[in-house]
């Protein structure tokens, strides 16, 4: 489903991701953990190209990106694969001029030139979905950021991608909001979506990602079933981390 | 005394009102043409590119950095010179249609680079192209930011129309001066301008009043 080869990138001359591969199957969870500035949050944005790597191959579905190429020659086939691909910012980026029912239906109207009708049908199903049923009519500054984030997921669900890229999805909240998006998050694995998610909650990250992927110093240093990668990591760096992170808490 | 001078607007009525029918001509059309290429002109500075920022930069700062009088001038008396010769209602509201569509471009300009980043990206991220984000996502937050500058730059160029009248164009302020000529009544007639100017200014401040509620409306408790 998704396969990454020999992905690079530098910001001002200084690594942050070397020679990253990375192959996906359909259904699979997995949970980016590290430290930060480990290159973890880079390596998803450049994903769906939001971050424009310098060089290496993605591939999503049919649609396969050489970052080597001049970037802005590959516009439309990037845009094939955003299509393919949901994401979820750290900070919602809700769409605040539109509701939260316009913000679902954006991607669908706009970008697949979906009917309005069929597209607001499709845009309440999911924020029911989200638990969200009643709040169509409201815009983000009415919502708390646990809602807003379940707005931003039913976002990126319209448009029925392949894969959804989750960055940091509960960071920005509230810790008595982080719940009900990782309660949501959970729901879409049981349905087996393919999800890729940057996080710093290892107690999700071991619960629900079947795959779990330690980033540091722009390198996968170590990756592995989840629960056993948690119980029994290999390498002396996701030692360190895995036990200051959970001795801490 | 105050009968005869209520007289003396009131005989002038006809001519006066013709004026301002030129006054609120330029003022929409500059603001029209201004908000047209001072648009043009805002997607230029915004650009990567220094081949087309670099002549918007250019333009901006040649068109804030002279006087709207000397801008006319060169219009209506210099061109003629090269061989382009203008009818003082065409020169003036080219005049000053350039001359908004500087400021405009630099309204803008701001209002737009001033959305946060994430909105760019969010727009992206559902597969919209650059301008579906910017019609889309952009442009509708850029307005909210924009629309006190531009609304406020609209009643300056309502005021600026009156320069209109040193290149002989019938407007307002040149039907007060024309009739000050024959009847001398200085004070009375030039106050009357001045009142006119002043309902066509509280006008517009109103229409932007309510246009800037309109477009906060998501501020606002959603309708029940």
């Amino acid at each position: 489903m998704i396969r990454v080869e020999k992905l690079n990138k530098q910001f001002n001359g200084h690594p942050v991701l070397k020679d990253i591969d990375l192959t996906v199957e359909p259904g699979e969870v997995i949970a980016i953990i590290g430290p930060s500035g480990s290159g973890k949050t880079t390596f998803l944005r450049c994903l769906n190209l939001l971050e424009t790597p310098d060089s290496g191959l993605i591939q999503v579905g049919e649609v396969e990106i050489d970052a080597g190429k001049p970037l802005n020659q590959q516009g439309n086939l990037i845009r094939r694969l955003r299509q393919q691909v949901g994401f979820v910012f750290q900070n919602f980026n809700l769409f605040p001029h539109r509701t939260a029912l316009e913000n679902v239906i954006e991607g669908p109207v706009v970008v697949k030139k979906t009917a309005r009708d069929q597209a607001e049908k499709l845009g309440r199903a999911l924020l029911a979905k989200v638990g969200l049923a009643g709040k169509e009519d409201a815009y983000p500054r009415r919502l708390s950021g646990g809602q807003q984030q379940r707005v931003a997921i039913a976002r990126a669900l319209a448009m029925e991608p392949q894969v959804i890229l989750f960055d940091e999805p509960t960071s920005a909240l509230d810790p008595e909001l982080v719940g009900e998006v990782l309660a949501t998050i959970r729901d879409l694995a049981r349905e087996k979506r393919t999800m890729i998610i940057v996080t710093h909650e290892m107690s999700f990250a071991r619960d629900v990602a079947n795959r779990v992927i330690f980033f540091d110093k722009g390198v996968i240093v170590e990756q592995g079933e989840a629960k056993a990668l948690f119980a029994n990591p290999q390498q002396e760096r996701t030692r360190q981390f895995l036990g200051k992170i959970l001795g801490a808490s | 005394m105050i009968a005869e001078s209520l007289q003396l607007v009131a005989d002038s009525t006809p001519f006066l009102l013709k004026g301002a029918g030129y006054t609120v001509l330029l003022s929409v059309g500059g603001m029209f043409f201004g908000l047209v290429l001072g648009f043009a002109l805002a997607l230029m500075r915004l650009s990567k590119r220094r081949l087309l920022d670099w002549p918007a930069r250019i333009y901006v700062s040649f068109f804030r950095g002279t006087p709207l009088l000397v801008q006319l001038f060169v219009i209506y008396f210099g061109l003629p010179q090269i061989g382009i010769e203008l009818d003082p209602i065409p020169a003036s509201l080219i005049g000053l249609s350039l001359n908004m569509a500087a400021y405009i471009c630099e309204i803008l300009r701001a209002a737009i680079s001033s959305i946060d980043r994430g909105q760019w990206e969010a727009a992206a991220s559902i597969g919209m192209t650059r301008t579906q984000a910017m019609r889309r996502a952009i442009l509708p937050q850029a307005l909210r930011t924009a629309l006190p500058p531009l609304g406020n730059s609209f009643i300056s160029l309502v005021k600026d129309t009156a320069l209109a009248a040193t290149i002989q164009v019938p407007e307002l302020f040149r039907q007060a001066q024309l009739i000050t000529a024959r009847t001398f009544e200085v004070f009375t007639m030039y106050l009357a301008v001045a009142v006119i100017y002043w309902i066509l200014c509280s006008v517009l401040a109103h229409f932007q009043h309510r246009m800037e509620t309109r477009v906060n409306r998501h501020d606002q408790e959603p309708q029940r």
